[in-house]
């Protein structure tokens, strides 16, 4: 099986060499099958691509969905800017930190994808980084539900800005991109990015909801969390559907080779999903007594964040147990974050957080065997090797992250502000912020022409 | 002498009103989607393993015009179509109406209607 890290390796040295045995369609008879596989990875990998990209959409509705009309126009307009705005912050600086050469910490070639931008495997440069774009923009756009119906826009525009081209990068760069993570003596492992993109996205949005505050009404005078209503459930298991449908670029994509593997890890993505729905609608019902929506919508999400790290290492019964515990994590998640006071309207930190630590932790517990690029976990004979190192990738990129992201949000706190006035809250962000409402009223501008009709009253008459 | 009678119903119970009210050969009435509570002060809901209260809960107002000697068959139609027994069936009264036209001729009152 060819994996990533190996993968890697062919492209550091590729790196140098940039021009790749594309074969021109006038050569074709005499395509070797290396050829062939070479064009074959690369279409398959921008396919993923695209995938994955469309995952903004589902992000998109989930948040709005699991949100109030009030501000949806807002939470649309994040979305759209987050991946506009951190697609070029991650095209000037971003890809250049995460995959140029440089040090164990951040890269420093490639500005532009210009002299010395990395390749990756058998990718051509353009495919690999719109696939790694895409990724860092599944990581920026994770923290907006989190921070929604409160955050000034501005400031999370600049906040997206920040975690695309320079937060992210640099801890895709500590694993993917060759640094200190993957050069541990046990490497750590995380396949498609549950700590990378996932924790990375989700401690950032920890830190973003924890300085913000929770909204208004959050919290009654006793101090118990109230319930806010989503305004559109159709939305939300919408959008949850769509995020589905791009975790089959996210996680088979992956691979970044046209290979064998491909069809497995799409499996365990699967068996996890459903698992993390069905167990996280059994705990919540448990819990309240109805199966609630929009919690098994997050258990989805959940169970895919959780397999995300190990969906090429562990078996199926390996993947239903990962996706059932992260469905039964997030939703004690959920109610626990309610209940200190940290108001994450969307469940972000849970689904992305929590799940993506606990999905890169069950590496090391449920990897089946050991290859060149992870060791056997801990009920498959391994030991705690691969355990530990999962480990200390959790505990470093999460420190790393709460800590540059924190700073990042007290400093836009500090100087353009990060919270809307009370009186703009409490009327919604859409006209505020943005000028219109989502759902505005259909208008008729004055002057309009109207139907023609007899200007005779018949009063009158 | 026109009568307004108004009622405020369950939503899904609609139908059967209309189709109650075509019945009696009423030819028009207006409907508006409304907001409230009465004696039992809305109903409890879930979300995320939280209880809230919805204290207005959704209903429809029905408003009806017509001749006086009508009023009663139109009430008791709106109270026999609209009714399931159990608790937030809603309303239904008459109030008198001292002038009706029609915007479009200029009609009044019973021409009106």
């Amino acid at each position: 099986m060819i994996s990533r890290k190996r993968l890697l390796l062919f492209g550091a040295l590729g790196a140098a060499v940039v021009a790749l045995p594309i074969v021109p369609a006038s050569a074709q008879a005499e395509a070797t099958a290396a050829d062939v596989q070479t064009n074959l990875d690369n279409v398959f990998v921008l396919l993923c691509a695209v995938l994955v990209i469309f995952m903004q959409a589902g992000f998109a509705l989930v948040e709005a969905g699991l949100t109030r009309a009030k501000s949806v126009a807002n939470i649309m307009m994040k979305n759209l800017m987050d991946f506009c705005g951190g697609a070029i912050a991650f095209f000037a600086f971003g890809y250049a930190i995460a995959f140029g050469s440089g040090n164990d910490f951040f890269g420093t070639e490639g500005w532009f994808l210009g002299d010395g931008a990395a390749t990756i495997g058998t990718l051509t440069l353009p495919v690999s980084f719109i696939f790694q774009v895409a990724f860092a923009a599944t990581a920026a756009t994770i923290v907006s539900g989190a921070m929604a119906e409160r955050t000034k826009f501005k400031s999370y525009f600049v906040y997206s800005l920040v975690i695309s081209g320079l937060i992210y990068p640099v801890v895709v760069h500590w694993q993917w991109g060759g640094g200190w993570l993957s050069q541990m003596s046990t490497p750590f492992h995380d396949f498609a990015g549950s700590t990378i993109v996932h924790m990375t996205g989700g401690v950032a949005a920890l830190m973003g909801a924890m300085i913000i505050g929770p909204r208004i009404g959050k919290y009654g005078p006793d101090g118990k969390p109230r319930a806010i209503p989503a305004h559109n459930i159709p939305f939300a298991v919408l959008g949850t559907f769509i995020l589905l449908v791009g975790w089959y670029g996210f996680n088979p994509g992956s691979e970044l080779a046209a290979d064998s593997a491909i069809g497995g890890i799409a499996l365990t993505t699967t068996l996890s999903a459903a698992a993390g729905a069905v167990f996280a609608m059994l705990a919540i019902w448990f819990k309240s007594g109805k199966p609630d929506v929009a919690m098994a919508a997050n258990g989805m999400l959940a169970g895919l964040v959780g397999i995300t790290a190990g969906t090429a290492a562990v078996s199926n019964i390996g993947a239903l147990v990962i996706g059932s515990l992260s469905g039964v994590i997030v939703v004690a998640a959920v109610l626990f974050f309610d209940r200190i006071k940290i108001d994450d309207p969307v469940g972000a930190i849970s689904v992305h957080g929590v799940c993506g630590a606990f999905g890169t932790l069950c590496v090391g517990l449920f990897a089946t065997e050991t290859t060149d690029f992870w060791k056997a976990g801990l009920f498959y004979g391994g030991g705690a090797d691969q355990l530990i190192a999962q480990a200390i990738g959790v505990v470093s990129v999460g420190a790393f992250v709460a800590v540059t992201a924190g700073l990042l949000f007290l400093g836009i706190k500090a100087t353009i502000g990060l919270r809307v006035s009370e009186e703009e809250e409490l009327q919604g962000l859409d006209v505020l912020e943005h000028g219109a409402a989502g759902y505005g009223a259909d208008v008729t501008p004055q002057g309009a022409p109207t139907p023609v009709v007899s200007t005779r009253s018949p009063i009158n008459a | 002498m026109i009568k307004l009678v108004t009622a405020v119903i369950k939503p899904h119970m609609l139908d059967s009103v209309k189709e109650g009210l075509k019945g009696i050969g009423i030819q028009g009435l207006t409907v508006t989607e409304v907001k409230g509570y009465g004696r039992q002060g809305g109903h409890t809901e879930t979300y995320r393993g939280a209880e809230y209260t919805v204290d207005l809960v959704p209903k429809l107002r029905i408003e009806v015009l017509c001749a006086i000697d009508d009023a009663e068959k139109v009430t008791d139609t709106i109270r026999a179509s609209a009714h399931t027994g159990k608790i937030g069936d809603g309303k239904v009264w008459i109030v008198d109406v001292d002038r009706l036209m029609r915007v479009r001729t200029g009609e009044m009152d019973v021409d009106a209607v």
